[in-house]
Parts: structure tokens; sequence; C-alpha cells
């Protein structure tokens, strides 16, 4: 089947996204409710995935925890898309902006990203609007240097250089003549920035710089599961399980995307 | 050779002069006060003023950059607000479990995705080649705090094979030492193995179109020293530019790793920086390991040279 990888990527993310919307309704239990009587207790019809140590049904705060992953994840996406197109833009701009705006974005990405999100996490405190933040700051050099070679690129096209010799002013120029062109690789780029975001926040929770504790989120559910999992492993398997296969969807998703709107960057052609 | 290796790291010097700057100018990137939020909301004012005179934060920023530039270029990166201890100290005692860590997984990361790329290359549309697609697609979803408990619950505490958790040090035996670090050298690798596989495979592939290969194999050449003498040899640049781009993730992951297996090494000491707020930590951690990364993409800017005598600076 042709462009297998994007259906079987978007369909499992729109389900994933229907579940994250629904879980209100799909879990009858509340995901921040404890029950000291119903500690570690295996799955079972009462609780489908158990609960952990203190007595949280699984199965809601998982469900609970799709919806901060794919929102942190979509919104890093498009914020970073948006934020790293007009600084690559800028920077394609004029050169000498140019020089300066690369040397900075050279240096941010000389930085491991999940140290990069650590210390900005360190100073801003843990929230999932901080998480946001931190993880756009992280990826914003990706986008703007995509970008700025793509702008570099397109310059040299025949139909750009006709439209700056027709005059064109600066802002039609872009907005007519070069966002076309730069939408396919953005787009297959932002897919990717949602899978990354997503892997960062639940490392950031994991560890104790993501979301605050009490927010039922992947990371925080395999953070608490840290010191039992050995006891009760289903605490780690049904969080891990999720996230694998969001994961996997948005992965197939870029994969997809990228065959179908960018041939030239597959690698596998 | 030697002029060149100087003109090369001299190229480094504004790059970490940047990462300097940003790492610095974080503090002053929070709403308010620094020495209030990292002191936390429980603190004394004697407190959040100890913190504000050990970091420096009455100074004027231009002044408090330019000490602070100069104590670290001096190799001093401060105190730990926590225990008093200096930084630099702090982290020494954490390098060997994290180097250990990141060597082993950069020997069988190559060791793994070199030859399953050539493997891949070599015949196009194969079972190699399919199992490369599955094995990437796989390794880009399973960040390391998943497969790290996927593998030791499999093969730890399922099959008794290796230990779960825990590090021992080289001094104790390297038989101790490699058993305890390859099930969290396997999980740092998933994600880099799969990277390199995958760039392998594609250099291989623009490599093997080439006429002198046709050349070779006219000649009567045997197919396996064509993959690994002729092609390898000229498909490695953008390789060895990949191994060296990874080697970010590899650290990133490495810190995260550290904490599935209750490895005491600088990912843990981050942690531990992160609970109790102790920035100077945080900073020393995010400048050394940068340096690290800055200076293994040197090393392989210098390799170049090695394997293709075109390239000269």
């Amino acid at each position: 089947m042709r462009h297998a990888a994007l259906w079987i990527g978007g369909i499992l993310i729109a389900t994933m996204i229907a579940i994250a919307l629904l879980s209100p309704w799909l879990a009858a239990a509340d995901p921040r409710a404890l029950s000291p009587g119903s500690r570690l207790l295996a799955p079972s019809a009462t609780h489908w995935f158990g609960t952990d140590q203190l007595g949280r049904d699984l199965f809601a705060r998982v469900l609970w925890g799709a919806r901060i992953s794919l929102f942190v994840g979509i919104s890093v996406a498009l914020l970073a898309s948006l934020i790293g197109t007009a600084v690559g833009m800028l920077s394609a701009s004029s050169r000498r902006l140019d020089a300066i705006v690369m040397r900075v974005m050279d240096g941010v990405m000389s930085i491991p990203a999940i140290l990069l999100a650590i210390a900005l996490m360190a100073v801003a405190g843990g929230s999932v609007l901080n998480v946001i933040v931190a993880v756009t700051i992280v990826e914003i050099p990706r986008v703007a240097r995509l970008i700025r070679s793509v702008v570099l690129s397109l310059r040299e096209e025949p139909y750009v250089e006709a439209a700056i010799s027709a005059g064109t002013g600066r802002v039609m120029l872009m907005i007519r003549h070069l966002l076309p062109g730069i939408v396919p690789p953005l787009t297959v780029q932002a897919t990717f920035i949602w899978a990354t975001a997503m892997i960062l926040e639940a490392a950031l929770s994991f560890i104790g710089a993501g979301t605050p504790p009490s927010t039922p989120s992947w990371g925080n559910i395999l953070a608490d599961a840290r010191a039992l999992w050995q006891i009760r492993p289903t605490l780690i398997f049904f969080p891990a399980g999720f996230l694998f296969v969001t994961l996997l969807a948005v992965n197939m998703l870029g994969d997809g995307l990228r065959d179908l709107l960018d041939p030239r960057q597959n690698p596998e052609g | 050779m030697l002029g060149y290796v100087v003109r090369r790291l001299l190229m480094a010097v504004p790059v970490m002069g940047v990462v300097a700057l940003v790492v610095f100018s974080l503090l002053y990137l929070t709403p308010g006060d620094p020495a209030q939020v990292l002191a936390g909301d429980t603190a004394t004012p004697e407190q959040i003023a100890k913190i504000r005179t050990s970091l420096g934060l009455d100074e004027p920023p231009v002044a408090r950059f330019a000490h602070w530039l100069w104590h670290m270029v001096q190799g001093d990166l401060g105190a730990s607000i926590f225990s008093g201890e200096p930084v630099t100290h702090m982290i020494g005692q954490r390098l060997q479990p994290t180097f250990s860590l990141l060597l082993i997984a950069v020997v069988i990361s190559v060791g793994v995705g070199v030859p399953f790329g050539v493997a891949a290359a070599a015949r196009r549309g194969g079972f190699y080649d399919h199992a490369l697609t599955t094995f990437t697609t796989l390794g880009f979803s399973l960040p390391a705090f998943i497969a790290g408990y996927g593998l030791a619950y499999l093969f730890a505490t399922t099959l008794k094979w290796l230990p779960v958790q825990g590090f021992v040090p080289l001094e104790q035996g390297v038989d101790a030492w490699l058993r305890n670090l390859i099930l969290p050298a396997t999980t740092l690798s998933l994600v880099y193995a799969a990277i390199i596989a995958r760039v392998t495979r594609a250099s291989m592939l623009e490599v093997l179109s080439e006429d002198y290969i046709r050349t070779a194999r006219a000649k009567g050449v045997a197919p396996r020293r064509i993959l690994f003498r002729h092609a390898l040899k000229n498909a490695a640049v953008p390789v060895m530019t990949v191994i060296g781009i990874g080697v970010a993730t590899l650290i990133g992951s490495a810190v995260i790793t550290e904490n599935v297996f209750a490895i005491p090494g600088i990912g843990r000491l981050t942690v531990d920086a992160i609970l109790h707020r102790d920035y100077p930590i945080i900073q020393g951690v995010v400048l050394l390991l940068s340096a690290g990364y800055v200076l293994v993409n040197v090393a392989v800017d210098l390799c170049y040279t090695l394997i293709d005598p075109r390239i000269r600076y």
C-alpha cells in the first residue's frame, strides 16, 4: 500500500488524541484520588491497570498522562516552528545579523538538549507551561537552521530571482514566494520535534525536573514506579507502553510525511 | 599537523564562549529574584541572602560574568549551595561511571551500527535492509527510560543473566565492571546505533553507485573487500560526522539511564542537584559536558584529514 506509514501513524495518533480528549469519560476514577486501602493492586475489573503505591488508579493516570504528553508535544512543535521560522528568515535576510544569530544558535546547539532543558527548568521551576517554554527554547535553533538553509537555496531559484527583479517587496516575497517552499520541510521537521518534545517532557518529569510531582504525566508515573517496578512491573509497563506507541505513531507520521512532501530529503531513497 | 590541531581548537573557543554566556544568562531569565527562586518557597531571608552572595548576584551582571568566566577558565566552577563543596571536585568523583558508560555505549553502537548499515546497503531491499528500517523506527521511539526498564526486566529480573542495577569501579575488576555496564550501555546504544546505521546505509548507497566500484567489481575483487575496503573508506566522512553529532544525544540519554540503573555518575549528581535546587552544580555539569561534546567534534574534524587526504583546513 502506498503511504502505509502515513496511514498507520495518522490513525494511531488520531486514536491517541481521542483517548486524551475523552479521558475524563473513559476513566471513571479520579487520577489524583488517594486510596490508602487499595495500594499496589494488580490489574482487575475495577482497576484495569491496577493501582500505584498511593492507591491511585493507574488506568485513569495513564489516560490523563496522554493529555499532558500530547499537549506539550503539539504546543512545542507549533511554537518552535513559528519562532524558529521567524529567526531563520530573519537570519537569511541580513548577512550581518546572520553571523550573530547563527553563532548563538551554534552555541545553544552545543549544549546537549536534555541538559539545556534541565538548566532552564532548574531556574524556572516545575510546571507544564515551563516545560513547554524550556523545550521550545531547546528546539528553536534546529528549526532556525533548517529554515535558513531552505531560504538561502530558494533564493537562487529563477522564480525568486524573477520576483526580486520585478520589484516584489520584501514582505510579499517572504509570504508569496518563500513560504510555500518552506512549508513541506517545516511540516516534516515539526513532526519530529513533536516526538522529541514528548520524549523530553517525559525524561524531565522522570528525573524530577518537569511537571510538578502531583501531575499525572507519563514521566511522573514512571518516576513514582522507580522503586517498585520489580514488585509490580505493570506500573512501568502501561505508561511506557502508551508513550512508546504514541512516539511510534508520530515518528511513522513524520516518515510518511517526508516521503510524501519532501522526497529529496528521504534517506531511504 | 600540530598547527592545524591548534587552529581547530581555537575555532572551538567562540562556541564555548557562547555556551558559557547562555548558561550564565539563564539565571537572569527567571522572572523575579533568582536567589529567591533557587532558595524555594520556604527559605528564610538569611538563606536567600547567603545564596545571593555565593552566586555573586549582588554584583552587576557584566562584572559578574567577567568574574565568573575568569574563575571558570582557571578551573573553578564555584561551590555547591547545598554542601559548600567545590563543584569541580563533586563532578570529578562522578566521572568514572559516566565515562565508562559512554565508552561502552560508543563501542557497542559503532560496532553494531556500521556493519548493519553496510549489510543493508549491500543488498538494497534485502533482509538486512528491512531489518534496519524496523530497527531504526523502533530505536527512535524507545527513549532510554523505556528501553532501560524493558532490558532490565528481560535480562536481569526474568532471565537473571546480568545485574539489575548498580556500578562496580574498574579497580574492582574488569569483569564485574563490564557486567554491570552491559545493560545500561545497550540502552544508550539503541538510538545512537540507529542513527549511525541509517547514515552508514545512505552514505554507502551513494558510494556504491560510483564508477570505481563498478571497475573493482569488473576486475573481480571479492564483494566483501569491495564493501569494506573500497566503499566504506570513502563513505566514512558522513558516518564520522554523525558519530560526533550523536554524542549530544548519547550524553543526554546517559543522564537519564544512570537513574534507571542506579549508576552513581554525573546523571545522578544532576538529579540530586535538581532536588536541592543546587544551581552551581547544574551549571558546572552543563558546561563540562558541552565542552566534552565540542571537543569530541573537534577530534572528529581532525580524523577527517586522516581518512580523506583531500580535506585540509
